[in-house]
């Protein structure tokens, strides 16, 4: 079953520029040019992609912020350009962004969890029961009564992704939610989403410049230029080194110094990911000495 | 310009129940030239700190010397330290506000009242020192990338001729690309201009790469401070307080527990690579 299918999207708009003589004039922007994908429901998914790559601009059209201007997207089969089915589909797809300041609106964390079910017109016993499951899910639930700005940032997170949680999306789509965060924080984070897609089965979309943490999903898509140029699982995208670097982006360490020593002739498989990976295939080839 | 730390505390909203120590005795020295790394999780007081040493902050007890003079001493001579002192807050690019490039970078060389010739002058070269040329001048600074903004925000620092340059985590939020272009930036004013450099970073492996020295705070005190290699061998340390080493440190220390004769110190992909060549099997 998918959660997300976009079949050739394409995502246009016009930019007031200022000309050299005073006058303003409209410019195209592409963000998009026919971009087709689907994400299954239950998985895990990483986008990467350079600034302006259109990227974020993808990631609002999962939950209707933003509608195709060519092409079309679905969420759990609702068509996102179908008025009426808005307010349903940003239930079912609900969103992180990267600034945990900007989007937690109240001066107690339950009431700032509360808002999205409020809104959505839960009876008072419902949104309680909704609040405190929330706060359980994301490990925050001594925190009921705190106040939002004397949280660290991942916790802060942690409370937007509660905020989510209590709407009971089936999708979470997470713009760069770690950009801000301390290593401690990211980790706190990171493990939040891992868990709540393995054992809830909640589909996640992170967006993310980090490629620790795109190592991790079940697939990942790169963009560029507002264009998908690669797919696959991520052992299949960062083996290719050069491409990604060619893009804009990184690999994570480990790989960039298998690369390095493969370059050498040492005899190393081209898809190392992860530290242990790493130390297993090492300790192989040292047994061979 | 040397700064001198000396047993400096700091107590946001002292009296009241929201009393909170945000440095605690902390004592440093930072030499002319040098380059410091200043890593801690979020609220060790690494803000608190840097936001004291241009006199942003007034230490509730202790002193900053530059140069060996204390900077509350003679308040008059504030505005003074605020131009020696340069210092990039997080996310920069929210404070750009003039109609282009150009005049936001000259506004600060233009607010410390520089002859007409020195403001074209500095601004001129703090835009190409970040890579910005004419092409931009006349361009809004809301119309750049990410990148391009934090790049002229920084300028409008360099355009008032700073001798310490402090950036709190100048790439947060930049992609690989971005986050290069500026490290270089501040690698070439460290390097070419001699600039004393504080970078204050979550990323370790922008520290790792880039400073001289790494300095560590955790709950308002600085419990680490030596060379990167000195720091990121104790990885276990760095956890116990929300931080990490390097992903190459994690690889090193595995290695060695399953007997490989590899040194402690090591965190870089290119030390790696040639500790590694020199004990594995290769064809080249």
């Amino acid at each position: 079953m998918k959660m997300v299918t976009a079949e050739n999207v394409c995502y246009t708009y016009w930019k007031t520029v200022e000309q050299a003589d005073g006058t303003s004039a409209q410019k195209e922007v592409n963000a998009l040019c026919g971009v087709s994908l689907s994400i299954e429901k239950g998985s895990f998914t990483a986008i990467l992609g350079h600034n302006g790559s259109g990227k974020s601009t993808f990631a609002k059209q999962i939950n209707a912020l933003l509608i195709p201007t060519e092409g079309t997207i679905w969420v759990d089969g609702m068509c996102t350009s179908e008025a009426g089915m808005l307010w349903e589909i940003r239930k079912k797809a609900g969103m992180v962004f990267q600034n945990p300041d900007n989007q937690l609106v109240a001066t107690v964390v339950e009431e700032d969890v509360a808002f999205g079910p409020e809104n959505l017109g839960m009876p008072p016993a419902d949104i309680r029961k909704t609040v405190e499951d929330s706060l359980l899910r994301v490990g925050m639930t001594e925190y009921a009564k705190a106040a939002p700005s004397h949280l660290s940032g991942g916790q802060k997170q942690r409370i937007a992704i509660a905020g989510i949680l209590a709407m009971k999306p089936d999708c979470i789509v997470l713009d760069e939610p770690t950009a801000m965060l301390d290593p401690g924080g990211r980790k706190e984070v990171m493990e939040t989403l891992h868990r709540l897609n393995k054992q809830e089965g909640i589909t996640i979309v992170l967006i993310t410049h980090y490629m620790e943490e795109a190592v991790q999903a079940d697939q990942v898509f790169v963009m560029d230029d507002g264009k998908l140029v690669l797919s696959g699982m991520p052992k299949e995208v960062f083996s290719q080194v050069k491409r990604l670097k060619g893009y804009g982006l990184d690999v994570p360490q480990v790989t960039e110094l298998a690369d390095a020593l493969r370059q050498e002739g040492v005899d190393l498989p081209a898809d190392i990911l992860t530290v242990e990976e790493m130390v297993g295939a090492l300790c192989r080839l040292q047994s061979t000495i | 310009m040397s700064i001198t730390i000396n047993h400096l505390t700091h107590i946001y909203n002292a009296g009241t129940t929201f009393e909170k120590k945000a440095l605690d005795d902390v004592s440093l020295e930072i030499q002319d030239g040098e380059f410091i790394g200043l890593i801690g999780h979020t609220g060790s007081g690494k803000s608190t700190l840097i936001q004291h040493l241009n006199g942003l902050v007034a230490p509730t007890s202790g002193e900053i010397l530059l140069n060996g003079e204390n900077i509350h001493q003679d308040k008059n001579r504030l505005k003074e330290v605020r131009r020696r002192v340069g210092l990039v807050f997080q996310y920069p690019e929210h404070q750009l506000f003039e109609m282009t490039v150009y005049k936001d970078v000259a506004f600060g060389p233009t607010n410390l009242k520089f002859s007409e010739d020195k403001i074209r002058k500095n601004t001129i070269s703090a835009l190409e020192a970040v890579g910005l040329g004419e092409e931009y001048y006349d361009q809004s600074p809301f119309d750049l990338s990410g990148g391009q903004k934090r790049r002229t925000a920084i300028a409008g620092i360099l355009a008032m001729e700073p001798e310490v340059l402090i950036l709190d985590e100048p790439t947060a939020g930049l992609d690989p690309k971005g986050r290069e272009e500026i490290l270089s930036l501040i690698q070439e004013m460290h390097q070419k201009r001699k600039m004393t450099v504080i970078l204050v970073s979550h990323s370790m492996e922008d520290v790792a790469k880039m400073a001289e020295r790494i300095v560590v705070m955790h709950q308002g005190k600085v419990v680490m401070n030596g060379t990167p290699k000195e720091i990121f061998s104790c990885v276990e340390e760095l956890e116990k307080m929300g931080l990490a080493a390097p992903q190459v440190s994690y690889v090193v220390r595995a290695l060695r527990e399953k007997g490989f004769p590899i040194s402690p110190d090591i965190f870089t992909v290119e030390e790696a690579k040639n500790a590694l060549l020199a004990l594995l099997p290769h064809n080249s």
